[in-house]
């Protein structure tokens, strides 16, 4: 296999919050002790519902986090950064222009005052990437087009364009200073299905093209489905399955997984009888159930998911779950 | 008797950049019970269509002069649409036709408890006394899943998770007992497993209360699994409606179909991702003759870039507005 772009070993993201009843600190586990590798080239899926730690596992990777312990190693093949430890600010610049961020919300994102012309340059002039005012131009042209956005577009300001074209400036913007590693946060969940595909489609194609690495954090399984080479599914800041889009949805292991497939609405009408739902909602992140954080809501836990906290293992090729008890309950449906 | 009639529905909005058409003459029929699904994307007019049954459009409104929308309560027929006086209004708004909304953060009042602000409603709508409200109230709360319902009755809205506002939410607009019920975006703002059960929850309360419900939303999978019949808008226009199978099943008109060839395929990983081309065109400038030619694969050029099409029938109880449709349906 190549190289791993983003290596990650043991990392935690706890947020102190206020004191306890009797004064003993409260901490916000958002992340908590994962080990996760993404490969170069690939499009990385990372799913689970709010509360998960997705995203902030995601900001932790492009150091807009804070790293309780762990590491987080970066190698593109031509710069290696260790994300934690970087304090040069020339190393914090030159890993920011290789890792990006796609926010969400293409209505929040964009500043209503910039034409997308300068939304576009300013990356490339705040971190002196241009050297002149006609190189940034070309550039910014460049990239546009790359977007399948017109120069008749670059003159105007952002509240003339609709949600998708509005996403396709934002991921113009996050292309500018060339970067080989995006983060693409909820980039489509915002967006209205019919325009839904086509950024995917977009992002798909970028990837493709340049080369790139996306680590796409979802909520939608059947999105990640679709453009996901690799995903891994989150639940209360631990990572509980890992595997290739394809061994997932074939085969997921963890009940975690299985019940997100399952609560997925289906399309036909006469299939409005699912086999299995999750009761209760997810817990609070400051204070995890013990031993698996998921028994709370399993239908099949029994008393050592309580005692003993499963560790993530191989069960086929590429394929980890952390549940004590995946083979045995493979195909198995809740009573 | 038809509990739901909207005739030539059309709303426009007076903006500081011109008149906006957001409901261009709009027209369906509801009966008691019936689960209704209204689909389209974000400036459809889905929302504006609803509110306006509860007068809940603000802010240079102007309605078309042929529109109506007669609701008929116990016998008696009421044009929501002329209803002005608050007492009268209070028919529309938590009497005979209630709302729950995607935000339910939002549509609670932060600084009331939620048990404070289901009595007002009570007390308001159903002249009962503070205590039957009270007890009505926990009741309703029990109803929609809300685990110590009694002690939930006294907290505030930020207290509760987002899976347990809106179950709160739901509560709230059943304890009246109204004949119609609008849910828009409902489940949007949930995550996926909460999602499931209040569509659950939803599906259980058609079978007790039996209401008719408007379930808004862009989510053609939501709809499948709640809706008996299916109406679609794009850019203030009603394009195709029908029952839920047959609209899922055999879309009829270009813009339907788009919609669900874009949806992830779950059973076909192999499909490529099928976008319907170009973007949504700005309300303030919606395209003449039929609102979707500019991204319709199936276009007549001079025909429907220059008349608008009718609804007209592809199937009993199945209309769609489409050109390309209309020698299939005439044969």
């Amino acid at each position: 296999m190549n190289r791993p772009l983003i290596r990650i070993d043991g990392l935690s993201v706890h947020y102190p919050l206020k004191g306890g009843l009797l004064g003993e600190p409260v901490v916000l586990r958002a992340v908590d002790r994962v080990s996760l590798e993404i490969p170069r080239g690939s499009f990385f899926g990372l799913v689970g519902e709010s509360g998960s730690g997705k995203t902030t596992l995601g900001r932790a990777i492009l150091k807009a986090a804070p790293i309780t312990e762990g590491r987080i190693e970066y190698d593109d093949g031509e710069g290696r950064h260790d994300v934690g430890a970087m304090k040069n600010k020339g190393e914090i610049r030159d890993f920011r222009r290789r890792a990006q961020l796609i926010f969400q919300d293409p209505y929040a994102a964009l500043s209503p005052r910039m034409t997308v012309r300068d939304i576009i340059a300013e990356p490339l002039e705040v971190m002196g990437i241009t050297r002149s005012r006609a190189e940034t131009d070309a550039r910014v042209r460049e990239i546009a087009a790359r977007c399948r956005l017109n120069v008749e577009h670059l003159r105007r300001f952002p509240h003339a364009f609709s949600g998708g074209q509005r996403q396709r400036i934002s991921i113009a913007r996050a292309l500018a200073p060339t970067p080989r590693f995006l983060v693409a946060d909820e980039s489509v969940a915002a967006l209205d299905v019919s325009i839904q595909a086509d950024i995917l489609n977009l992002l798909k194609g970028l990837q493709r093209d340049l080369g790139l690495t996306f680590l796409f954090i979802s909520h939608d399984l059947s999105v990640v489905a679709h453009v996901c080479d690799h995903v891994a599914v989150m639940y209360l800041g631990r990572l509980v399955e890992t595997a290739p889009t394809r061994a997932l949805f074939a085969r997921p292991l963890h009940p975690y997984t299985r019940a997100l497939l399952s609560a997925i609405p289906s399309l036909d009408p006469d299939d409005r009888g699912r086999a299995w739902k999750l009761q209760g909602e997810i817990p609070s992140p400051a204070d995890p159930p013990s031993g698996c954080r998921f028994r709370t809501r399993c239908p099949f836990a029994r008393e050592r998911c309580a005692a003993e906290e499963p560790a993530l293992r191989p069960l086929a090729s590429g394929h980890e779950v952390a549940c004590h008890f995946a083979e045995e309950l493979e195909g198995a449906v809740p009573a | 008797m038809t509990l739901l009639s909207v005739r030539d529905l059309t709303v426009r909005f007076a903006t500081d950049e011109g008149l906006v058409t957001a409901v261009d003459q709009v027209s369906f029929d509801l009966e008691p019970g019936e689960v209704m699904g209204l689909v389209g994307e974000s400036g459809s007019g889905k929302s504006v269509t609803a509110k306006s049954i509860m007068q809940l459009n603000f802010g240079g409104i102007r309605y078309g002069e042929t529109s109506q929308i007669l609701l008929d309560v116990d016998g008696r027929q009421t044009d929501a649409l002329k209803l002005k006086r608050p007492r009268d209004l209070r028919l529309v708004r938590g009497g005979a036709v209630s709302m729950i909304f995607q935000e339910p953060m939002a549509s609670f009042a932060p600084a009331i408890t939620i048990g404070d602000q289901m009595v007002e409603q009570l007390i308001l709508h159903k002249r009962v006394s503070k205590a039957e409200a009270k007890k009505t109230s926990i009741e309703f709360l029990d109803r929609a899943g809300i685990s110590d319902a009694a002690r939930r009755f006294d907290q505030y809205a930020f207290e509760l998770s987002g899976g347990m506002r809106q179950r709160a939410m739901i509560a709230m607009a059943l304890s009246t007992r109204p004949r119609l019920l609008i849910a828009d975006e409902p489940t949007t703002a949930l995550d996926v497993t909460i999602q499931a059960q209040v569509i659950d929850l939803m599906k259980e309360i058609v079978a007790e209360f039996g209401m008719a419900i408007i379930f808004i939303t862009h989510d053609l999978g939501v709809i499948a699994q709640t809706a008996d019949k299916v109406a679609v808008m794009y850019l203030g226009k009603m394009v195709e409606q029908g029952p839920v199978r047959e609209v899922i099943r055999t879309a009829a008109h270009p813009y339907t179909q788009g919609l669900l060839n874009a949806l992830p395929d779950l059973s076909d990983l192999d499909s490529p991702l099928k976008p319907v081309p170009g973007d949504i065109p700005s309300p303030l400038e919606r395209p003449a003759g039929c609102v979707f030619h500019t991204r319709c694969p199936e276009k007549i050029p001079g025909r429907c870039d220059a008349a608008v099409p009718a609804m007209a029938p592809v199937a009993p109880g199945h209309a769609c507005a489409c050109f390309a449709r209309e020698t299939e349906g005439a044969a």
